[in-house]
């Protein structure tokens, strides 16, 4: 079954930080988006109720300063769907579903709400 | 050591049972029993961007199978449940093993309808419910040139704008005079049809397929009550889906239009549960009993069912909610619109960004918002905590949805 195989990939390493600040280091793949990352690997506190389709905001993170401006800014869906988030929404509120990892966002570090339902 | 919590059905609901006991620190066996053969994954992305090919196969999966070894799930995949021993608390299955169960979670969903028409059964005639089906629907897309949907619900739309976005000449024949008539207002039917008919598919309402005709086994034309013929590599069938409720029923457990719970999910057997798809129950947004087909209510179903299982038990009173992206639209819609008695729209349907707010008796009852997440959002929180909203409040743009005031007490 080969549909479901997985080819080999580059990755890039994302830094997801609990509400407590334990770290966690996760290499990514490549075009995988840092809620899949969370997902694939365990990382608790991302719940990702609608597999990614910005639907559900149960996949919110606070994205750490230094990375902001290197993400590609939010299409006003994600904007529109930070509105009324179950943890409050902050200046650096993005859905991990809408992130992208890339080769330049290796290191990125993002923080985890204290719950998202 | 205690028996397991066998869950039957390893779908959006069994996961999420299964995730969320072990979440909340709970420690005897889980058993999770499982007629496909992979482990649980989600069915939305199926009809959209896994059959445009915008998401692979293998970012379907709810989690990764090492999850259930970490968690200790015992998942048994490509196993089906036969019978339900009530009296000695087993279940058996097919392949002739048993299992005991100290509390069983039954977690079935639902089935194709099929079309009972002369020439269903030819080759290219398909339903989609599970990955299996959708690999094999996307597969013959890639040769098919003319694709007829019978069916105007979600899931023919769905389909059709995914083969319309493959580049297919689609056609999609519906029984009833309007798209996804159980579901929206007219209003928000007629948006659809011209969505659909702007992006070059038909939409024939009002007619019935009457007979697929082929050619050495294989589907080339259906034949409709308006008397036309439309020609038909692919016919995909979307016309609904019935409880997977016979393992219940024949243990002499209460069903109707689906296994019957209380408010807290349990069948008339205190150690039976029945959640997801094949669960009708009490439903607080509803003017009655339900069986509700969303990841929403399979998710939030499974979480009461692991609080109740822990010694926890509460009513089951989340927010329905649920969505479909079709073209470049997504509708989003909070609450159970069924028995409303007015409608009224905020925001204007030609700019296709815009909400539908549907009222009984004067109460806010559901939102179906267009292109406009906001009040979708905004929506689960009015309606989740019954802030009295009148109807001219809701078409006022100037009015901040988000100030409202406070639900009164009485509510
Ligand atoms: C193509 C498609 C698109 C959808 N899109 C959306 C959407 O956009 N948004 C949304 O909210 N919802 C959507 N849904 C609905 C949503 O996927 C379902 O509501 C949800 O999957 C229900 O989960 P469930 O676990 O109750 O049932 P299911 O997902 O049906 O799982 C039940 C499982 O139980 C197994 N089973 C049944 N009987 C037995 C037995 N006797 N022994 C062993 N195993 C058994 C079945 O094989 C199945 O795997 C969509 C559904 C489909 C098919
Ligand atoms: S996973 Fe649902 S919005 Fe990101």
């Amino acid at each position: 079954m080969s549909i479901f195989g997985r080819k080999e990939k580059a990755t890039a390493t994302v830094i997801y930080v609990s509400p407590a600040g334990d770290a966690r280091e996760i290499a990514v793949p490549v075009g995988d988006s840092v809620m899949e990352g969370a997902i694939k690997h365990g990382v608790n506190g991302i719940v990702a109720e609608c597999g990614g389709a910005c639907m559900c905001a149960t996949c919110h993170v606070y994205v750490d300063e230094t990375f902001l401006n290197r993400l590609d800014p939010m299409e006003a869906t994600e904007d529109e769907m930070l509105t009324c988030t179950v943890s409050p929404r902050r200046p650096n509120s993005r859905l991990s579903c809408q992130i992208r990892v890339t080769q330049e966002l290796a290191g990125l570090i993002v923080r985890l709400p204290e719950t998202q339902v | 050591m205690r028996a397991p919590v066998v869950i039957i059905g390893t779908g959006q609901a069994g996961f999420q049972a299964a995730a969320s006991l072990r979440a909340e620190g709970y420690d005897d066996p889980v058993v999770m029993i499982g007629e496909e053969p992979h482990h649980p994954y989600q069915r939305p992305p199926l009809s959209k961007a896994f059959m445009t090919g915008k998401q692979d196969a293998q970012n379907i999966f709810l989690r990764p199978s090492a999850f259930y070894q970490d968690h200790r799930i015992d998942l048994l995949a490509g196993e089906k449940a036969v019978e339900i021993d009530r009296a000695n608390r087993r279940v058996r299955l097919a392949s002739g093993s048993n299992v005991a169960y100290q509390t069983l979670v039954l977690a079935t969903g639902a089935r194709v309808r099929t079309l009972p028409i002369r020439g269903a059964e030819l080759d290219g005639v398909c339903y989609l419910r599970t990955v299996d089906d959708a690999i094999d629907i996307k597969t013959r897309l890639e040769d098919a040139r003319n694709v007829v949907v019978i069916g105007g619900g979600f899931i023919g739309l769905e389909l059709a704008s995914s083969a319309r976005s493959l580049g297919k000449s689609v056609t999609v024949v519906e029984l009833q005079p309007r798209l996804m008539a159980r579901m929206v207002a007219p209003l928000l039917s007629e948006f659809y049809r011209k969505v659909h008919s702007g992006q070059a598919v038909e939409i024939v309402l009002g007619a019935a397929p009457v007979e697929i005709r082929g050619q050495d086994g294989r589907a080339r034309e259906v034949r409709l009550s308006d008397g036309t013929l439309r020609p038909a590599d692919v016919v995909a069938v979307g016309i609904g889906v019935l409880p997977n409720f016979e393992l219940a029923r024949d243990a002499g457990l209460a069903v109707s239009n689906g296994i019957a719970v209380d408010a807290y999910l349990r069948t008339g057997d205190e150690n039976i549960y029945a959640i997801g798809d094949c669960a009708e129950h009490p439903n607080v947004f509803a003017a009655g009993r339900v069986r509700l087909e969303s990841v929403q209510n399979a998710v939030d179903q499974g979480r009461s069912v692991a609080a109740a299982i822990e010694g926890r038990p509460h009513r089951y009173e989340s927010v329905p909610w649920f969505w479909t992206d079709q073209f470049d639209v997504r509708l989003q819609m909070v609450g159970l619109s069924m028995g409303h008695d007015r409608i009224v729209t905020r925001g204007d349907p030609q700019s296709r960004k815009f909400s539908v707010f549907y009222f009984r008796k004067g109460r806010l009852i559901a939102i179906d918002s267009i292109n406009r997440p906001a009040d979708h959002m905004i929506g689960r929180k009015l309606l989740a905590s019954g802030v009295a909203l009148t109807p001219d409040q809701a078409s006022d743009e100037s009015l901040d949805l988000k100030r409202l005031p406070p639900a009164s007490p009485s509510m």
